[in-house]
């Protein structure tokens, strides 16, 4: 061990670190409980002076036109529940098709034997490196010509059969699992089919739920996609109800105490992940390189 | 999306035996398992792929049906100055944004791999590339609001004059790298941690014993042994970094003027609000010719920098 002036510095810099990573998930928690008057009476207390609900209440759609008002927002209500729900759909929908049909797809590349594979598999790898902007703009006009705008299937549309990236991740997982325990099942004459689900499937528990952890994230964290397609109320996602939120502030100052209201509401979700796959988490983020 | 892994690349373990009668051939059962997914790659890539190159040889607007223009639209965009602002500004945005998470990151991978185990400063550290992009766009805005933002007061406490930040053209894209930098940092941070994992511990008990400090062996092993990792993370950063846009259109949609007006944004501002369908799909063209620059990059990179350890 080093000398432990040297280990004490090191934790104060590690701290510090913590700080100012944590410090401003405070200041919104602290910003959202302050009513919106009292935010610029030149106090920066650490603590909210007068904590009070009404941010919450406004932003969830429980507050009175003329409280919401009086508390500096819009008269109009602004239902971050309809929008928490419509993000959860979102995210479960995609994180439930694109995990079933990636993992498919991740088995015929890994154990199955056909014609073209290896091509199909590099054309499949060779899209990764296409920006999403680029085929975002084919991808609406289908969409639209199909009728899928401000429609739930069309927001979850791209992302439900597979996207490169799981089909590859599932691969190499299905690749270092030894083979004899398929064979032996394929011995007894069990069907391909049958192998996937019932062996193969509950093998590969952990790389799954991590790949469906990274998948709900992402989802989670989809702006420009919902911004264009879910442009009316009862299919609005929470990152495209913030972003308009924050345009439809009536004043030159946006409505902060809301806006961090809705901003906790955000943050919510992700702390119950962190707090239930923690580890699986931290140790998954190897295995990624999204941004 | 530009997605990659640490785990290394493919093709080392294609099953290519020929086992049993029972494992060869199996192209009906294939189609079963492939299907849903060739179904979503025909429709949202590659057909999409084609038609966006397609679009660009058009003057497609979404309206009227499209009109051959050939090579119109890239001479268009060449001849564009904001595009050529735009791609400086980008510029401006990734080298300041990758180079100081990079820093940063490995700075707090060292710190942590020497001090703890701790998953749960590893989950803290992780908080902001979690939380959603634009969350935390609204958050930094907040903070750096030009009259009652917190950092704003913090610069006057220590006697600096309040500054514009995100709405200062000097300031504005710096400002936005930096927001990114601190969402990215926790995250870059893991990958590095990660890597640091693979290297021999009784490397650092010999250093310890020839009598290295800290910062010899951070030299000496760390730094060339953790070189491919960094290679790739550092690639990965550059493509991920290169589409900024999200931080953007929540705080200055691209202002003052063109301070901020990245290229992914002004793609966007050209398909879906000037409906320029052909032009934006003729500038995503030349971006896509960036990004595989950087990819074959990388591979260069990753190939030069496997042998330390072996």
């Amino acid at each position: 061990m080093r000398k432990n002036p040297a280990r004490l510095l090191a934790w104060v810099g590690l701290l510090a670190a913590l700080a100012i990573t944590l410090f401003p998930f405070w200041w919104m928690l602290r910003t959202a409980l302050t009513g919106n008057a009292s935010l610029f009476n030149g106090s920066y207390s650490l603590l909210p002076e007068h904590p009070t609900p009404i941010n919450f209440e406004r932003v969830l759609g429980l507050a009175s036109p003329e409280e919401a008002r009086a508390a500096g927002g819009t008269a109009a209500s602004m239902d971050f529940w309809l929008y928490l729900r419509n993000s959860v759909l979102f995210a479960s929908a995609v994180v439930a098709g694109q995990v079933t049909f990636s993992a498919m797809a991740a088995y015929a590349f890994a154990r199955l034997h056909f014609r073209g594979r290896d091509v199909l598999f590099y054309l499949f790898l060779s899209t990764m490196m296409i920006p999403p902007i680029f085929t975002i703009l084919p991808n609406f006009v289908l969409i639209k010509s199909l009728g899928g705008v401000n429609t739930f299937w069309g927001l979850v549309a791209p992302y439900f059969f597979m996207t490169p990236f799981a089909v590859f991740f599932l691969r190499q997982f299905f690749l270092s699992v030894p083979g004899e325990i398929e064979e032996a099942a394929g011995l007894d004459g069990a069907s391909r089919w049958r192998i996937f689900w019932q062996v193969v499937v509950p093998m590969n528990k952990g790389p799954l739920l991590t790949l469906a952890i990274i998948t709900a994230v992402q989802t989670w964290n989809e702006f420009l996609w919902p911004l264009l397609i879910a442009k009316q109320e009862d299919v609005r996602v929470l990152t495209a109800a913030m972003a308009i939120f924050r345009q439809q502030t009536p004043n030159a100052t946006p409505d902060w105490a809301g806006l961090m209201a809705g901003a906790t509401l955000a943050v919510l979700p992700v702390l119950l992940l962190l707090v239930l796959f923690g580890r699986r988490l931290v140790d998954s983020i190897r295995f990624t390189g999204i941004k | 999306m530009a997605a990659t892994t640490l785990e290394r690349p493919l093709g080392r373990r294609t099953a290519r035996r020929a086992g049993p009668s029972w494992q060869r051939g199996h192209g009906r059962i294939a189609l079963l398992f492939l299907a849903p997914a060739l179904i979503g790659f025909a429709a949202f890539y590659l057909v999409p792929t084609a038609r966006g190159l397609w679009f660009s040889f058009t003057d497609y607007n979404l309206l009227s049906d499209p009109k051959v223009v050939g090579l119109g639209n890239y001479g268009e965009v060449l001849g564009d100055r904001v595009f050529w602002n735009a791609l400086k500004v980008t510029g401006v945005y990734v080298v300041f944004n990758v180079a100081t998470q990079t820093v940063l990151a490995l700075g707090l991978a060292v710190l942590m791999e020497r001090l703890t185990r701790s998953v749960m400063i590893r989950a803290m550290v992780l908080l902001p590339w979690l939380v959603p992009n634009v969350t935390i766009a609204l958050l930094w805005m907040w903070l750096l609001d030009a009259n009652v933002g917190f950092v704003n007061h913090v610069m006057e406490q220590i006697g600096l004059s309040k500054q514009g930040f995100l709405f200062s053209p000097d300031q504005s894209i710096l400002t936005i790298a930096s927001i990114n930098t601190w969402r990215h940092v926790g995250y870059t941070a893991l990958l590095l941690f990660a890597g640091m994992q693979l290297i021999p511990k009784h490397l650092y008990e010999a250093g310890r014993i020839d009598g290295a400090g800290e910062g010899r062996m951070f030299r000496q092993i760390t730094l060339p042994l953790l070189r491919p990792v960094l290679a790739l993370v550092l690639v990965v950063s550059l493509i991920g970094s290169f589409q900024i846009f999200d931080t953007v259109a929540v705080t200055t949609e691209g202002g003052p003027v063109n301070a901020s007006r990245v290229i992914y944004y002004y793609i966007y501002e050209k398909a879906f609000t000037q409906f320029e369908f052909g032009y934006a799909s003729a500038m995503s063209v030349f971006l896509i010719v960036f990004l595989v620059a950087l990819t074959l990059l990388q591979m260069r990179l990753l190939r030069a920098s496997t042998s330390d350890l072996a």
